[in-house]
């Protein structure tokens, strides 16, 4: 299915060790043990305030942890830096309204890092927006918006995906897309973490409730 | 890295350019000022002429200070940031970029400006070529010094408010070596040792200035 341009991830493990985290004066989590093998995906569950997003932000190195750490092992590299290798995907788009949905793509690869020489017409072609290349933002709806902001995972290859309840706003050969690209992506020894609040189909995927509440949870 | 450096330029002035940017703003903000300077001062040539330089530079500096709000704060509200911090690319480099953009389509146009403007201020042709070099010289140093502030409020709302009170004491010195240069200048030619200091200013805010906007990013993110 990949393009043979795209390369194979090497077998790298995501592991999360002792992790604990306290904002605003709450303790969200403590003591997170979790391994994610290479091609493997990770739930976060929970309600509304229990810590997904931090975690998924602790995960990608924009937020430090209060304690323990996050770290990406294998593959023959040594400590590789996470912030270099995840994309995170949240709530906020960082789409601008006066760029058109190729300029968007361009400035990403650019900004992020090639990796890979997957053209940036079939990005846009793969989130289902091929006919609205030269379209400014800022005419996009928001499911459309969401879409554009997904097509990033494609324009440059990153073994860690880190998705913050992706789904939102989007329609159902929306979803179908985004779970194609994800199982795409783990067959090509990819790690995908998804904070959801809905059933998604992620074959062998782990579940990671978090309880709102203190929770150690062992994989 | 280039690629980077060219594609972030490239954007930040298609964003500038393409309205809701701001791009225009400081410059009419700069020339009204300067517009009306004469209504207030009144119809006295040779005072005119005398304050020029200074109601110029003056001008520059509230004018550079006008929306530099917006400088990180549009790309933190809409994840970009988020997108800046994993890159590869070091944040103070990409720092010192947006604070060029911003340069370009507002330092720059301000002192291209400056050269109609003064014809509002019975300026001679030395003393306007002179406050347009010291312009050139100096508002790099503004843009990177207000560049500081912008970062240290991106997480406020309203920030923009504190920008002009975190920002306006340490561009003193550019205003006073600013105004000294366009006079002396005028007079000694481009040796003129506040020319120098000004110059000394703007390349010691470009490597210096973008740590500490940095710096004040990383930590606004946490």
């Amino acid at each position: 299915m990949a393009p043979p341009s795209c390369p194979l991830f090497p077998s790298q493990r995501l592991i999360i060790e002792g992790l604990h985290s306290v904002r605003g004066g709450r303790s969200l989590f403590r003591d997170l043990r979790v391994t994610v093998p290479s091609g493997g995906a990770l739930v976060l569950s929970g309600p509304n305030g229990a810590g997904k997003t931090s975690l998924l932000r602790i995960m990608a190195g924009l937020l430090m942890p209060t304690g323990g750490t996050v770290r990406l092992d294998g593959g023959g590299r040594q400590e590789v830096d996470l912030r270099e290798q995840s994309h995170f995907i949240g709530i906020a788009d960082a789409l601008k309204s006066s760029l058109t949905a190729q300029e968007h793509l361009a400035f990403w690869r650019a900004l992020l890092g090639a990796g890979s020489a997957y053209p940036l017409r079939d990005a846009l072609v793969s989130v289902g927006l091929g006919h609205l290349s030269d379209t400014p933002a800022g005419y996009f709806s928001s499911g459309q918006r969401r879409r554009l902001a997904l097509a990033r995972l494609l324009v440059t290859a990153r073994p860690v995906w880190l998705l913050d309840e992706p789904t939102n706003a989007l329609d159902g050969s929306g979803r179908e897309r985004l779970m194609a690209m994800i199982a795409q992506h783990r067959e090509r020894g990819g790690i995908a973490v998804v904070a959801t609040h809905e059933p998604l189909e992620l074959p062998g995927a782990e579940f990671l409730p978090l309880a709102g509440a203190v929770t150690a949870v062992t994989a | 890295m280039s690629d980077v450096l060219a594609a972030l330029l490239r954007r930040d002035l298609a964003l500038a350019l393409r309205g809701g940017g701001g791009f225009g703003l400081a410059l009419v903000f700069f020339a009204s000022v300067i517009a009306v300077a004469p209504f207030a001062v009144g119809p006295d040539l040779a005072l005119l002429s005398r304050i020029g330089p200074a109601l110029i530079w003056l001008a520059a500096l509230l004018a550079t200070l006008v929306g530099l709000d917006r400088l990180f704060s549009a790309d933190a509200e809409d994840g970009t940031m988020d997108l800046f911090m994993t890159s590869s690319t070091p944040l103070e480099v990409l720092v010192l970029v947006k604070a060029a953009a911003h340069w370009v389509t507002t330092g720059l146009p301000l002192a291209v400006s400056a050269i109609f403007l003064s014809f509002l201020l019975n300026m001679d042709a030395n003393a306007v070529g002179a406050t347009v070099l010291t312009l050139l010289a100096g508002t790099p140093a503004l843009t990177l010094l207000g560049a500081i502030g912008a970062a240290l409020t991106v997480g406020l709302r309203r920030g923009g408010l504190l920008i002009p009170v975190l920002v306006l004491p340490l561009t003193v010195p550019v205003l006073i070596f600013g105004v000294a240069a366009a006079e002396r200048v005028a007079q000694e030619g481009l040796g003129a040792p506040p020319l120098l200091m000004l110059a000394g200013l703007s390349l010691g805010s470009i490597a210096l200035a973008p740590f500490a906007a940095a710096a004040a990013l990383r930590a606004s993110s946490q």
